[in-house]
């Protein structure tokens, strides 16, 4: 039976890897509780707070954190019109906190996930892997059967050709989750009671040309490899579709990584999911989705980005260019999504001008 | 979900490179008592085999090898490809093969793996080549397809290829067992997955089953390197039949599953010693993989054998220039599959 750990249990790495690289996003509408069962881990890091819902309530954030909070009335002030491309309602709001980040990583967590337990009863330091996954290599050119080939104990098999030994960058790090597992509204409905309680010790680098559910709620990325890919949509209010944020941008920038020859590795570190989302509200937002998703996913597939796409916004205004050609005919949705993606490009450009170094935020 | 086996559908099949298979044997017992099994003796072996009581089993020799194949053939069965030679003359649906130094492993609970019935499992559920899931096999008890999985994708496609991993000594090319002559495998990673369509990977031969009514012509004894030897890391074989396998079985529609089960390898070897031969085997791999992530076969070849003779015209146009040693193993290829369809699936059942 998966547990998290206590907070006793939890205990800080002697360095904290990256600290002044690396901010971590966090939507909430609710309360940041959980950050306390992750101070050990969390405390010397930056946080940018995404807070959806009413900007009126206080959120309050346990002391001793260094962070900067956002709500919707910063989020429109700071963009201006182009705020209609932040999703109001739904977590997919997070990704203005990558936009207003001003460092090389982020690292993105659910207000409802705590840190779990590996088989051994230690507390995971979900950051730490995260970081050892973004800083080593992925293999997306062949499939290594021992999986990571640049973790302690593992090595590449026999057979796996030494000009692909090298790897590429790692654009992206997709945690798992033990406890509650992130299934669809019609498998919630069908197993309410399953819960994840297999800890499989493996990190893999996902094969190029293969498409994945990307879900955000345990994630980490460079952000100047990949960020501006990572637009998690229009969701939630207004919108006829939620909780496919995260799937959107992981099938863009999966296209995009492999295009760019990037990498994204799955699997290590596990957090504890702690709320089972109710399944009939879930199936209402997605429910657009799941009829949807069978076209979505073949457009992906068949996505080919021309040569000159040489950056990561070329590749994703290229992109937004294919959703308007090709999906809009599936739903007049996606044209307006691909007229957000384009704004979310132009508002990232604008709020990460190249060259400038700046300080974080302040908080408010 | 998964389709009911008898046990009188599956062979083991074991390529003898030890004259002594006790200890191996008794090891395995509790595992393989209840199946028919395939001795074949590598032809090189000249001690005579000593297998213990109580088992059903069949067991071929160098005569017997050279009764059924005669000299019709290029292709030799020697060492590590003795076993295909148990392929071809099985009548069972399914085979498990695992090489005769590999003992079973010990799960992350400290049990014993039934590593066939793991291999069956693998072959008997479907795999998902066509989409990524995050939480792996999602047939396994305690998992299933996770948020923005396709359900047009959900019902999966026959699984045709199980490939174990291996406990203690890993499978490793020379160089890499040389450079950590200590690094022994303890991690269990308890996961089955299916590697997705047109990704390569290096199949190994020594934990492996697979559904031999769907691809058995495409595991093939084919490609002999000039120094191939006795140890796993100086030969090519497997890595070549697996290329061939993985193409095949994405130009099918069919599924490779990785992962579990595991087998405990048992340590020999001077990997020093081998490193001369092993260069050869390195060489290859750096020719071959362009060549197979580009082959393309025609929509007409929709079995197997029609596959094998597409791929291995494929290398003979495009690799035999480059190394005899392809040409080679395109004429092995067709030869293997003509003995295929002579030996292979006619009602002919050699004496043991």
């Amino acid at each position: 039976m998966a547990e998290p750990a206590t907070a006793t249990e939890a205990a800080a790495p002697a360095v904290a890897l990256l600290k002044d690289e690396l901010d971590i996003v966090i939507p909430t509408i609710r309360n940041l509780d959980f950050l306390e069962m992750w101070r050990p881990f969390f405390q010397p890091y930056h946080l940018i707070i995404v807070q959806d819902g009413d900007p009126t309530k206080t959120i309050k954030v346990p002391e001793g954190f260094d962070y900067e909070l956002y709500n919707r009335n910063d989020i429109n002030r700071i963009l201006g019109p182009k705020a209609s491309c932040i999703s109001f309602k739904d977590s997919a709001c997070r990704c203005f906190g990558y936009m207003v980040s001003k460092k090389k990583y982020i690292y993105t967590i659910d207000d409802d996930c705590f840190v779990a337990k590996d088989p051994s009863g230690k507390a995971i330091n979900a950051l730490e892997q995260h970081i050892k996954n973004l800083l080593s290599p992925s293999t997306p050119f062949f499939f290594n059967t021992l999986y990571d080939p640049f973790r302690e104990g593992a090595d590449f098999v026999r057979g796996y050709p030494f000009s692909l030994r090298e790897g590429v960058s790692t654009a992206v790090s997709h945690g798992l989750w033990l406890n509650i597992p992130d299934y669809d509204a019609p498998t919630q409905l069908v197993k309410p009671l399953e819960r994840n309680t297999r800890y499989v010790d493996a990190v893999m680098t996902i094969p190029k040309g293969t498409l994945f559910p990307m879900c955000g709620m345990n994630l980490a990325f460079d952000r100047q490899l990949i960020g501006p890919a990572m637009y998690f949509g229009l969701m939630g209010d207004g919108q006829p579709i939620g909780r496919y944020d995260d799937m959107w941008a992981g099938w863009c920038i999966k296209v995009i990584c492999d295009h760019l020859g990037l990498g994204v590795k799955t699997g290590l570190p596990y957090i504890y999911h702690s709320k089972a989302s109710n399944p009939f509200v879930n199936l209402r937002k997605e429910y657009k989705g799941i009829y949807w998703q069978e076209e979505i996913i073949p457009f992906f597939q068949q996505a080919v980005l021309p040569k000159d796409c040489t950056s990561v916004q070329k590749c994703y205004i290229e992109l937004a260019k294919q959703v308007k050609e090709k999906l809009s005919k599936v739903d007049p949705y996606f044209d307006k999504l691909a007229d957000a993606m384009v704004t979310w490009i132009e508002a990232w450009d604008e709020l990460n001008p190249t060259g400038a170094a700046v300080p974080n935020g302040k908080a408010k | 979900m998964s389709i009911p086996v008898k046990d009188d559908e599956i062979d083991i099949v074991i390529g003898a490179l030890h004259a002594d298979l006790t200890s191996f044997m008794n090891a395995w017992r509790p595992i393989f008592t209840r199946f028919h099994l395939i001795i074949v003796k590598d032809p090189d072996l000249k001690e005579e085999l000593r297998i213990p009581e109580g088992f059903n089993l069949d067991v071929y020799k160098k005569p017997d090898i050279d009764h059924v194949v005669g000299t019709s053939t290029s292709i030799i069965f020697s060492g590590y490809s003795c076993r295909y030679f148990g392929y071809l003359v099985s009548r069972k649906k399914y085979i498990v093969s695992v090489d005769d130094d590999c003992l079973p492993a010990k799960d992350n609970k400290g049990f014993l793996v039934d590593a066939v019935a793991q291999h069956i499992t693998n072959l008997t559920t479907p795999a998902t080549p066509f989409f990524f899931n995050t939480l792996y096999d999602p047939f396994t008890e305690g998992a299933d397809f996770v948020r923005g999985y396709p359900f047009s994708l959900r019902s999966g496609v026959t699984c045709a290829l199980s490939c174990g991993l291996w406990h203690n000594l890993a499978d490793y090319d020379a160089p890499t067992q040389a450079l950590k002559p200590e690094e022994r495998n303890s991690r269990y990673v308890d996961a089955v997955l299916t590697v997705p369509a047109k990704t390569l990977m290096p199949i190994s031969g020594i934990n492996i089953a697979f559904n031999r009514d769907a691809v058995g012509p495409a595991l093939l004894p084919c490609l002999r390197l000039a120094g191939e030897g006795k140890f796993r890391w100086e030969t090519m074989e497997d890595i070549w039949s697996g290329m061939c396998v993985k193409v095949i079985c994405d130009h099918l529609g069919l599924g490779v599953k990785t992962g579990l089960p595991y087998v405990w390898r048992n340590d020999r070897g001077d990997a020093i010693a081998s490193l001369r031969k092993e260069w050869e085997g390195v060489k290859m791999m750096e020719e071959v993989v362009p060549f197979f992530q580009l082959v393309r076969l025609p929509q007409e070849a929709t079995t197997a054998e029609d596959c094998v003779v597409e791929v291995a015209n494929a290398v003979k146009e495009k690799l035999g220039p480059k190394d005899p040693m392809f040409a080679r193993t395109a004429k092995a290829m067709l030869d293997w599959v003509k003995l295929w369809k002579s030996v292979g699936v006619s009602s002919y059942s050699p004496g043991a």
